[in-house]
This record gives structure tokens, sequence and C-alpha cells, in this order.
């Protein structure tokens, strides 16, 4: 069944769209979704860029322990998006089990960035007395935008996770289809991107280079 | 449902997977994820909405004429606000907050979308439901309870917001600078809320036009509403996402303690307001962003139902097909580079200014085709003045009349003149609110019998047409004057004012007045016109009353639960033949083949 359908979904329904959009209505679906929340998502960091450029912005972020963290953390998650390539390969194999270990090891490496990610949080607040509404470095927006666009992301993340074990699941017991996956993969790597700008923009843009 | 006959007009079928239909009531009529049920779910939440805001206007109107008069009954229901029925400046703020609000997500963007496109747009290209049915009924759901956060701002301490529907900041981001209370939060909420549901709906009429399509309708074949819903969609999918991020800031503003749209040094109340670093432009410009694509979001449906219905009544093709389906694009296009015109006067440089000010030209161009293919369309043709005919023509008389002051609002120097005068409410209310608001009479009355089987009472719908049309320019009209004196808008109080009174800008405003309560009025003919015919209607149980050319046409009325019962109808034409030479009638639908259209032998093949 999955290698058959799977070849049939990406005729459009009833035949009248045609190319270059004739792939299935979830995969279209989710490219779209890509689209408007990425807008979302520069909206946020623009607003960064807007006040970063309106204020004297502190460099409080140390090579260690700031850096390092923030690059494991980094690795995870591109590590994360490697396992889902094999995940997605593998579904269109038709590799059910495979699929499904590759889909659970992605959703590992989500969620030891999502534990990571947190445990920094913390560190930033009781250590650093670093909050959304103030902190001892300077501007009180520091600790706003970086609050706000990590924790968006954030729980892109945690949405993720719970997002890959649905389609695990689904996949593994043969409900749902390669594409699934596959479109799950789109969302996974979305996310994955965002945190390629987040990196850059909030934690090396604001390390002392001393 | 019984079986339903395929219709005579389709030359081809194609054979579709059905979809069992539901039987028990509240997954038919509530948590349906049919297409036209959802429809008429966010027609009916329209309604509702679109009298609310109607009541909240006349409010703003009776404020105006008389200060000191009491409304019993009001202060009733607003003790805080309408102290023994006497408003407050605040209360006509929060009054014309929530008017804004309410006219402009709630009518303007959810009925010519949200309904007449979630109604129509799958039927017109032959599809048998959207693209994602459940998350049709969660985008509707989803903009009902975001309804209710905006209404329930009424009814919390303190009131609605009176920051304008534009919510600009440093009013809406300081608690302290209002009345205490959450009305603010409730009316942020509402609008993300809102800004997901509109999202889950874009990306839902995006794929249904891409994907669902019935063979042989081609994109340059879809009638002129399918691309306008299209285009529409696209505005809201790239225009919501960043009226999302901004509220979301505001809210962390006013709750979590942060400055993104507060800069330093605010006195309020002898205090010095405890933030830095922010920027109330930056709300602007991430308002506008979404704001000005929202004023497309709101006309464009509009524009497509009265070429659809232009070219249906005066019996000829839309006159430039492609120009029009550029233009549609071209004005969705521009429509994202123009928002600093709305931010003229926020001290912006004289260069941004004049790039904004050229753009905004620019989409004067997309206008005019329109407008000018509109008159073609209609020139020379066989008109038939039926109701939907009438509102069109009301809609290309108002784009006009409307999109006139806008050329003089785009230019950065006039601007500065008018922008906080009524010349500038003349003109929106103009071209996006009542033009959009005749799109949708237009729509209504023409698909009303689709919708329901039954016919709405012609004369009532022109009666309610001809008060309507003058109604508005009798309100609108005096405005663009009283904005050259120049008059203040969002004023609580103006009769004390002595230079009004020396133009005559009172009696002009009492006028205004009164002209709104006779239209308001008029608009309960409607209301009884629509509820009587739905029940009591002159039954119209033919297929194709108006002689019409799309696919909505080739179904029976009311459609049945899958539209073309497991069965979707090839297409051979485009949206609008009409005026066929030796045809056997003066009109082709899309999916008539040439047999069907001249019988044997074809004499040519038809273009689109």
């Amino acid at each position: 069944m999955s290698e058959g359908h799977a070849a049939t979904m990406a005729a459009p329904t009833w035949r009248g769209g045609g190319s270059p959009v004739a792939v299935g209505h979830k995969k279209l679906g989710m490219w779209l979704f890509i689209v408007s929340d990425s807008l979302t998502f520069s909206a946020l960091l623009l607003t960064y860029s807007y006040v970063r450029v309106a204020n004297d912005w502190p460099t409080p972020f140390h090579f260690f322990p700031s850096i390092v963290f923030s690059t494991i953390m980094t690795l995870v998650l591109l590590t994360s998006s490697l396992t889902m390539v094999y995940a997605v390969s593998a579904a269109h194999h038709g590799a059910r089990r495979k699929a499904a270990k590759w889909i659970w090891a992605t959703a590992f490496f989500g969620t030891a960035f999502v534990v990571l990610h947190g445990y920094e949080w913390m560190h930033l607040m009781v250590d650093e007395g670093m909050y959304p509404w103030a902190n001892e470095y300077g501007t009180p927006l520091f600790g706003g935008t970086f609050f706000l666009i990590t924790g968006l992301h954030m729980f892109h993340v945690i949405t993720g996770v719970a997002y890959l074990g649905i389609v695990a699941l689904g996949y593994r017991r043969g409900k749902w289809l390669p594409e699934d996956v596959e479109v799950a993969g789109l969302y996974w790597h979305f996310v994955d991107l965002v945190w390629m700008f987040v990196f850059p923009l909030i934690y090396l843009l604001s390390t002392s280079v001393d | 449902m019984t079986e339903v006959q395929p219709s005579k007009e389709v030359a081809e079928y194609t054979e579709v997977h059905r979809h069992p239909e539901p039987k028990s009531f509240l997954w038919k009529y509530i948590f349906s994820v049919d297409h036209k049920v959802i429809g008429i779910q966010y027609l009916l939440l329209a309604v509702v909405a679109v009298f609310v805001g109607m009541a909240l206007s006349l409010l703003v109107r009776l404020r105006l004429v008389c200060p000191e008069c009491s409304y019993p009954l009001l202060g009733q229901f607003f003790p805080v606000g309408a102290p023994e029925g006497v408003m407050t400046p605040e209360f006509y703020l929060a009054m014309l907050t929530m008017h804004g609000t309410v006219m402009v997500f709630m009518v303007l963007t959810t009925a010519p979308q949200g309904g007449f496109g979630n109604y129509f747009l799958p039927i017109q290209i032959g599809a048998a439901d959207m693209a994602f049915p459940r998350l049709n009924m969660l985008s509707f759901w989803t903009t009902f309870v975001s309804f209710l956060l905006l209404m329930a701002a009424f009814v919390v301490e303190g009131g609605a917001p009176m920051s304008g529907w534009t919510g600009y900041p440093p009013l809406s981001a300081l608690p302290e600078a209002t009345l205490p209370g959450i009305g603010q939060d409730l009316w942020l909420a509402s609008i993300a809320v809102f800004c997901i549901a509109s999202l889950l709906g874009a990306l839902n009429f995006i794929v249904t036009t891409l994907d669902l399509r019935a063979k042989g309708l081609t994109m340059m074949r879809m009638p002129l509403t399918c691309w306008t819903w299209f285009v529409t969609a696209i505005l809201g999918l790239l225009a919501f996402g960043v009226l999302l991020a901004a509220g979301v800031l505001l809210l962390m503003d006013r709750n979590v303690g942060t400055s993104f749209f507060v800069p330093a040094g605010l006195v309020v109340s002898d205090k010095v307001i405890d933030h830095s670093g922010g920027s109330p432009i930056l709300w602007q410009h991430l308002f506008w962003f979404f704001g000005h694509p929202e004023v497309y979001i709101a006309i464009l449906p509009g524009m497509g139902v009265t070429s659809h219905v232009l070219s249906t009544f005066a019996r000829k093709t839309v006159f430039g097909y492609r120009a029009m389906v550029y233009a549609i694009a071209a004005i969705g296009g521009l429509g994202f580079v123009v928002w600093g015109h709305h931010m003229f006067v926020s001290g912006m440089s004289p260069y941004s200014a004049f790039v904004f000010s050229v753009l905004t030209m620019c989409i004067g161009v997309p206008s005019a085709i329109k407008t000018f293919n509109w008159i073609g369309t209609m020139w020379g043709g066989k008109i038939r003045f039926t109701s939907p005919m009438l509102y069109s023509i009301g809609f290309v008389s108002l784009f006009v009349s409307g999109g006139l002051s806008g050329i003089f609002l785009g230019q950065p120097t006039v601007d500065l003149y008018f922008h906080d005068t009524y010349f500038v409410v003349a003109h929106f209310h103009l071209i996006m609110g009542v033009a959009a608001i005749f799109g949708m009479f237009a729509g209504l009355t023409f698909w009303f019998p689709k919708m329901f089987g039954k016919m709405m009472n012609e004369p009532l719908s022109k009666i309610h047409f001809w008060i309507t049309f003058v109604g508005v320019y009798a309100i609108f009209g005096p405005m663009h004057y009283l904005g050259m004196l120049p008059h203040p808008r969002r004023y609580a109080e103006i009769t004390s004012v002595d230079y009004l009174g020396a133009t005559g800008a009172a009696e002009l405003h009492m006028f205004i007045t009164v002209a709104a309560v006779l239209t308001v009025l008029a608009q309960f003919i409607f209301l009884y016109n629509f509820v009587k015919s739905i029940f009591a209607g002159k039954e119209c149980r033919e297929e194709n009353p108006w002689e019409a050319t799309t696919l909505e046409w080739t179904i029976p009325s009311p459609p049945p639960h899958d539209n073309f019962a497991g069965k979707v109808p090839h297409v051979y034409r485009g949206a609008y033949d009409f005026a066929l030479r030796g045809a056997k009638r003066d009109f082709a639908m899309q999916c008539n083949d040439d047999k069907a259209v001249y019988g044997e032998p074809a004499p040519q093949a038809s273009g689109d």
C-alpha cells in the first residue's frame, strides 16, 4: 500500500492542477505554513534588529560557557535534522520499523535540545538575574528579545517533538503514509533552520570579543 | 440525502470518492466539516458582528452630535462608561475602537472570504470540499473564540479598549494610561487568535485552489471570484503572521514588563513610566505591514463578485479577463509595499515617504484597469437590472469615489493636512467598508437561490439598495468637507469648538447622524428579507435561475452534501462565455463542450 499510494499522492486530486505545484495537499499545506511562520519569525527578528540598533546593546555572553553551551545545542539540533533525513529516506523505501526508529531518534535529539535550553534559561535567570523585563547587563530589552525569540523557537521544538511522536506511532502502525513522514520532516528542518538564524543573531552577536 | 441526478449541462464527469454524510445534528450543523455549512456559519457570525458594529457606530454618531444627552437604557448596561446614560469621552473612544475592530476583523475579513469563499470556491472549481475539511472547521471555531474574546472586552472592569482599531502604543501598551482593566488584553488575545484562524483558513484556500481544480479548469479559466479568493488567501497568509508577532509583543509589553513599543521617559499622570528602549513607530510598521494588505483582504473578494455579477447580468464576457487577473495580482503584490503611507505623519523621512507615495500611486493603475474593465463589461450589454446587479454597480461607484480620495491621501504633503481629519474617515469607509459591504450584498443576493433554494424578495432588495446607496453617500460625502475644514477625527467632544460652529460643521454632523440612523434602519429591511426568504421565500429549485456559466449553477439548489454527488464535471471553457454567436443559447456553461453549445458540427473552438 505504502509505495503505490505514496506515488499517487503526488498527483493533484482532480487533475486540474499541474506543474509546478503538483504536490499532495499536506506537503503544499506544510510549505505554506512554513511561509507564514517564517514571516512571524521575521517580524520578531526585525523587531530584535530594530531595538538592537536603537539601544546601546550589551554583549554579555562569553565564549565559555555561553557560546560553548549554545554550540552544543546547535549540534544537537543539527544532528536531529540528519536523523530526520534518514527517517524520510527509510519511509520512502517502505521500511516502517527503521523509519519509526529514526523518527524517535529525531524526537530524542529534539527533547535533548529542549532540556539543554531549559537548563540554560534557568542558569540565566537564577545565576545571572536575567529576565524578560530586566537584566544586569544593560537595556531590559536584551532579556525581552532573548526570551521571546528563543522561547517561541523552543515552543516550536516542543510542538515538533509531539508531532514527531504522533507520526512515528501512526506511521509504524501503517496508519500514515511516507509522505506524512516527509511533511513532518519539512516542519522539523524548518524549525532547525530558524535556529540557524537565532543562534548567530541572538548568541554570537551578543558575545564579548575579548 | 437521496441520490442526486447528474446535471444535463455537464458534458463529461470524473468519478471521485464519495464521503458519507453525517447524520447527527452536532456533526452536521455545529462541528461540520462541510465547507457549505462552515461558509454559512461564517456568514451568520458576520451578520451578528455587523449589527454589533453598526450599533457601536450609532453610539459614536449620537455622542458626536449631543455629548450631554442621556440614554437611560445605555446607562443600565454600562454604568461606568455611561453613568446615568451620558457617554463619557472614554466610552466614546471605546465604542470607536470596538466598531473598527468588529467591522474590520469580524465582518470584512470573515464574510467575503470565510463566508462566500468557503461556500463557493470548492463548488466553482469542481471540488467536493476544501483540501483540509477539519482544518476548515477549526478555522471557523477559532474565529468564533476570537469573537467571544472581543465581546468579553465589553463586560470586564474598565470596559473595552480605547486605543483605536490600530491599537497604537503607548496608549495600548501602558495599562496606567487608560482605565484599569484587561479590555486591551482581551482585544489583543482576540486579534492573536483571529490571526491563527485566518492563517489556517488562508492555507486551506491556497491548497484548495491549486490542488483541487476539476479537469480542464486551468487557472486562466477560473471565475474571477476564485482568483480574488486565491489572492486574498495569499495576502492573509503573509500578513496575519506579522500581526500575530506584533500582538504577542504588545501583550508582553502589557503583561510581562518588556518595552518593545514604549520609549524611555514617558510621563503618564505626572509619573515617569518605568519603561525604556522601545519605539511606538515599530508597532506602526508591524501593524501596517499587516494593515494595508488587510484592506485588500476586505475588498478583493468584493471585486471578484462584482466582476462575476456584472458579466452575468450584462450578458457579456468580462472585458479583459487576463488584465483583470493581472490587476488582482498587482493589487495584492503592491499591497505589501505601501504600508508606510499610513505613517506619513509619524516623522518618517521625506525620502521614505516619497517611495511609499510613488508605490501607492502605482496601485491606481491596476485599480483603474479594473474600473474601466467593469465599465467595458457593461458597455453595450443587455443589462438585467436585478438586485445583485444593482449592488455590483453600487460597488463600482463606491470604489471609484473612495479610490479618488486615496490619491489625495497618498501624497505625503496633502496627507499631513488630512491625516487626522474626517477626510480619512470618509475615504476608508467608502472604499474599504461600504464598497466591500456592497460586494457582500451582491454576493448574498446573487447566490441566495443556490444556498437556500429560495429567492430573495427582489423589490425589497431594490428598496434596500437605493436607501443604502444614497444613505452611505449622505453619510460619508459630507465627511470629505468636514476633513477639509479640517475637522479632527477621533475627538469625542466637538460641539463646543468655535471654529467648527462657524463653518456649519455642527449642522453637517447632525445631517450625517440622521442619515446614519436612517441607513441603519434600512439594514433591517435587508435582514427581514434575508431571514424571511430563508424560511418563506419563493421556491427556486431551478439549477440556474440567473443563466450563469460557472459550475455552482450545474448542481441542485441547495447543493447536496458533497456538491457533485461523487462526480466532478470536466471544464471546457472560460468562466464568462456570454453573447455567443451561432450558439443554441446566449451563454455556455463551463462544463458544456462545443457540441452542447453549438450542436453538431462545432463551428469554432471557443477561446477562454
